[in-house]
């Protein structure tokens, strides 16, 4: 399955689903110069029915609101298959132990039940499970193209890259996909619930990559502190991983990693600090055309 | 026509309140109490414009009023990033740090940049947009012992679980999509935070079942009376916070 057939499966419940990939159109269209509380005044029943069927009954959910949750559905589904192979994989059995076998299975049930909670969440319009033949973790494609990690279920250092890569990933694109969400209170406080969950694996995953809490950052591409510094580099594997840390589009809206400037203020100047501190303190969303661009590495 | 109905209360406020100098009463009296007030509502002042006009600290409670919309989110963060932000300047500048690990030192100092840069931000933030910003808040650490490490890591990882079920619970209240992407810039960075000083104490327990529901993965919330009840206890009289103005749902 590749991106296109994925998106097909979108288009069979919402027909305009490559219009609502435009981000920055729909927020505007949507939210500029239309307070929420003047749409509660204005269509309360609309708007109490559309929060008494936020879970399980997909037809209180708009379109935009079912696409971004499918999205994320689908990144779920990325996450979740990689760390069940990844388990599952001889390979690992002596390079992953412990401590470290038992956090990423920890993050490979938290994955389980996020899958599990969208799909109540969306019911009859979610994507169908697309199962773990169509995700080729190696990122050739299902032999399409040389592998990008060859050995990824055979080298935990591996295996760690790629989980740091979709980790971070995961959390640019809720973060990204939030303010799409804000007519539904109820699924967008989920999405954020969600998205802190995200930013807790990858601390974690970042951390035991340098070694554990006691070992000092290095290199960020090997040794990286638990958030993202600048653009760390380019993340674990710069060929494969730069575009993780890098610009959204458009780049005025999702800049890469390494942005210092917020809401319009410098905050390297403000604080007086290096820019990698500045960067380090805030996240950075991320569309979801490059999203699902970055997440076409792994799916055949 | 929303927007008088929703002004209303503010009306009876202004006659109940007992305010400090400059505020809203004597502000009312120099320019004609009610008709100024109905004539800043029918120019479209919002919410926001008209809390930072009469910004005020109850003489009676002594609480600081973080506000109303968007405005009193953002002020609401800002409280919550001041007391994080004075938190670890004082770690830093006492005997656990001192004798910390080179990696705990680091991360700690990190720490201490993240807050104060998500503090300082917030402030001008809130300016540039034309709101007011709280004022300085002053901490009582006076339960933390900042010469021994459990005391220490276990206030910093109060505050920052703290910090991310504070930003989960607001998302929903925030109502200008640009704040909402402010929001969820800062709280990942917060959840990175909370999940390592988590691994110091215990490594593994980056997703504690008290704050990541075990059931379906998602992390608590928390709303901001439940949040201001746990801020205040690390606040000085005077400088606790008072959340009842902001958007409920």
């Amino acid at each position: 399955m590749n991106i296109l057939k994925i998106i097909t499966e979108i288009e069979k419940v919402d027909p305009e689903v490559y219009e609502r990939l435009d981000q920055r159109r729909q927020m505007f269209k949507h939210f500029a110069g239309f307070g929420k509380k003047v749409a509660v005044a204005a269509v309360p029943l609309a708007m109490g029915s559309m929060f008494q069927k936020a879970y399980g009954q997909s037809g209180g959910l708009s379109k935009q609101i079912q696409d971004v949750l499918n999205f994320a559905l689908l990144l779920e589904y990325l996450e979740f298959y990689f760390y069940d192979m990844g388990l599952k994989s001889a390979g690992l059995n002596s390079g992953l132990t412990g401590q470290n076998r038992a956090s990423i299975n920890t993050i490979l049930e938290d994955e389980r039940k996020h899958v599990a909670f969208l799909r109540s969440v969306l019911g009859s319009a979610a994507i169908a499970d697309p199962t773990a033949n169509a995700f080729d973790f190696t990122g050739a494609k299902g032999g399409k193209r040389a592998p990008l990690f060859a050995d990824v279920f055979t080298n935990a250092g591996t295996f760690l890259a790629v989980a740091q890569a979709l980790e971070d990933t995961g959390v640019r694109a809720y973060k990204g996909g939030a303010p799409l969400l804000m007519s539904n209170n109820t699924v967008l406080e989920a999405a954020l619930n969600i998205h802190s969950v995200e930013g807790r694996h990858v601390s974690h995953i970042r951390t035991i990559r340098r070694g554990g809490p006691q070992a000092e950052p290095g290199n960020p591409q090997t040794m990286p502190q638990s958030w993202i510094s600048g653009n760390d580099n380019g993340g674990p594997a710069p060929a494969a991983t730069a575009a993780v840390y890098g610009p959204g589009n458009p780049a005025s809206m999702f800049p890469g990693e390494e942005n210092v400037v917020q809401a319009g203020i410098n905050v390297q100047g403000l604080s007086q600090v290096s820019p990698s501190e500045a960067s380090e303190a805030f996240d950075e969303p991320l569309d979801m055309g490059t999203v699902l661009a970055i997440a076409g590495n792994f799916i055949k | 026509m929303s927007k008088i109905t929703h002004k209303t209360p503010e009306a009876e406020n202004a006659q109940e309140e007992v305010m400090v100098p400059l505020q809203r009463r004597s502000f009312l009296r120099y320019s004609g109490a009610g008709l100024a007030l109905t004539g800043l509502v029918l120019a479209g002042c919002d919410d926001d414009r008209l809390n930072d006009i009469f910004k005020k600290v109850d003489r009676r409670s002594g609480l600081v009023n973080v506000g109303s919309g968007d405005f009193g989110i953002l002020n609401y963060a800002y409280a919550l990033e001041q007391l994080e932000a004075a938190y670890y300047a004082k770690v830093l500048q006492n005997q656990y740090y001192l004798n910390a690990t080179k990696a705990e030192r680091i991360i700690l100092k990190d720490l201490a940049d993240h807050e104060r840069i998500h503090a300082q931000f917030l402030k001008a933030a809130i300016k540039a947009a034309g709101g007011m910003p709280i004022k300085d808040l002053t901490p009582d650490f006076s339960s933390v012992d900042f010469a021994n490490r459990a005391s220490v890591l276990g206030t910093a990882k109060a505050f920052e679980d703290l910090g991310v079920s504070a930003y989960n619970g607001a998302g929903k209240l925030i109502s200008n999509p640009a704040h909402l992407t402010i929001a969820g810039k800062i709280v990942s960075v917060e959840a990175r935070h909370a999940a390592l000083i988590r691994d110091l104490i215990q490594f593994g327990t980056f997703v504690g079942p008290d704050v990541v529901d075990p059931s379906n993965g998602l992390e608590k919330s928390k709303s901001p009376a439940e949040v201001a009840a746990v801020a205040n206890t690390f606040l000085v009289e005077g400088s606790k916070i008072d959340v009842s103005n902001l958007p409920k749902d």
